[in-house]
Parts: C-alpha cells; structure tokens; sequence
C-alpha cells in the first residue's frame, strides 16, 4: 500500500521525519503498550498520541509511518527527535475511524 | 552507555533518567540497534525491544529510573533492569494484564494499559522480579536465540 493512493482524499500533511510511501497494513491505537506489542515492521500507525514517547516505539517496531489523526500537531522537542530517529510522522484532519475508511478503499481500488 | 567487551560475552549498560520522559525508551532504541549490527534476527530483536521498553518505561514511571544493563551472552540475551524505587508490593496483582498504578497524568501520555510487566513475560523465555518495598526492584529477563 501506498500513502499517495490515499493522502488527497484525507489532505495527508507531512510533519517531520523522511517522507514515507509504501507501507503494509495498518495499526490503530494509543495505547503504548499495546502498540508496542501489536505493530509489524512496515506497519502504518494512526493515533491521537503526540508525546516524545511515540517516536520511541515507532521506532523500536519500525512502522514505516505515524498519521496523528484529528489535526494532533507536534511540540519541537517530538519533531527534532523525529527527524533525529528517522520517523515519518504525518498530520491529517480526519478521526482515525475516516483514515481507515479512506485507506480500505484506496486499497480497494488499487488492487 | 558503556560497552564491555569480555572474551564471553557483550555488555551495555545504560543510565535511566527518571526525571525525564523524553529520554525513555532511549535504551531501548540503542540496544536495538546494536542487536542489529550484531545482526540478530528480527523475532529476537522484536522480543528483546518489547520486553526492554517495557521493562524501561516502568523504571521511568514507577520507580524515579534506574540502571539497564543488556548482556549477549552464548545463547541467550539477559536484560537487567534495576531500580531504588518504591517495590512491588504484591507481584501477582502487578503481573495480571490490566493492573496499573499509574496516575491520570501518566495515562494521559499513552502508559499505564498494565500490560507492561504482562508483557515481559509473554515475550521472554526467562523472567524474575525481585522487589522489596522501600528499596527497590530488580527484574533479570532472557530471550533465548
Ligand atoms: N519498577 C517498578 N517499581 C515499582 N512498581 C512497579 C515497577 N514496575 C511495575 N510496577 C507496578 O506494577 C504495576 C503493573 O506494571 P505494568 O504491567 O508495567 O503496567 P503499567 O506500567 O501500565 O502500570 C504498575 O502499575 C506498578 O504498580
Ligand atoms: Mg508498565
């Protein structure tokens, strides 16, 4: 999956961090334990979590990107330690319900 | 972070702060990367990140940080973690998914889901807390490879 396929249609803002394409499956939540243990290299994460702590697990699971659902924007200490860690960390108005919606069909459509 | 090199085995240790959220999980991200370089498979790399992370934001959030030392040993990776916090005063209520002492403030950063110590157990082959109340914690963590 790509995020092009989907980031007109959910206005996708890239925040900090490389810049992320492809990507394979998807991982909702804000838990970061249950993050931690759930998300697969490769993993797109959608979340409302904007703390420093993000970076660390996205990190350790390497997911190819983090969206922060809702138009949750970033303090300058969670962008440079993105940008130090390599993390692509994404912005989008959209709930994280909508995200997924919009990523289900651009898979749909481009299959 | 201090490296050792003795003719068996790897070592690092780490420094927790627990004064400061923003470095936690820092060892964690450091001990990866060098499983990594020393080129460990994903699975145990994974297990050993789960379980450190987890391991390392208790230290951060419960016990005012600690000390994480990460031995690679001949067939397994021990995991050290200790700590002068306040202990644990009844481990098997602590090891049940979904206890947490953790307060509002801390939940508010994404912790506290009590499925931390849960979750060094499920994904390590090896795990012993030792604890007293006033003094401290030390949990000892292997994964196998
Ligand atoms: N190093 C520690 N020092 C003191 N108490 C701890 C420590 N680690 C865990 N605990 C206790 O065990 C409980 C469960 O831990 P855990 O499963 O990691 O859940 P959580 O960290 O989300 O609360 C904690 O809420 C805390 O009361
Ligand atoms: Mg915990």
């Amino acid at each position: 999956m790509h995020l092009s396929d989907f980031s007109q249609a959910v206005s996708l803002k890239h925040l900090c961090g490389p810049t992320a394409d492809d990507f394979d499956g998807v991982y909702v939540g804000d838990l970061l334990s249950r993050a931690m243990s759930h998300i697969q290299a490769g993993n797109l994460w959608i979340t409302i979590m904007n703390n420093i702590n993000v970076v660390a697990v996205a990190s350790l699971t390497e997911a190819a990107a983090v969206i922060l659902a809702e138009n949750v924007s970033l303090t300058p200490d969670v962008f440079e330690a993105a940008n130090e860690k390599g993390i692509a960390i994404y912005s989008s108005c959209e709930s994280a319900y909508d995200l997924c919606v919009s990523i289900a069909k651009s898979a749909d459509e481009h299959q | 972070m201090r490296v050792t090199n003795m003719s068996e085995a790897i070592r690092f240790h780490f420094d927790v702060d627990g004064e400061n959220f923003s470095s936690a999980g820092e060892a964690s991200v450091m001990v990866k990367k060098k499983l990594r370089q020393l080129g460990f498979s994903p699975d145990v790399m994974r297990r050993v990140s789960i379980a450190m992370y987890e391991g390392e934001i208790n230290m951060v959030i419960h016990a005012h940080g600690g000390t994480a030392d990460v031995i690679v040993g001949e067939d397994a990776i021990e995991i050290i973690l200790a700590d002068k916090g306040p202990g644990i005063p009844d481990i098997n209520k602590a090891m049940q998914e979904g206890f947490s002492t953790a307060s509002d403030n801390i939940r508010a950063l994404g912790f506290g889901a009590g499925m931390g110590l849960p979750n060094m157990k499920k994904y390590t082959d090896y795990m012993q807390i030792d604890t007293e109340i006033g003094v401290g914690t030390t949990i000892t963590m292997r994964v196998n490879y």
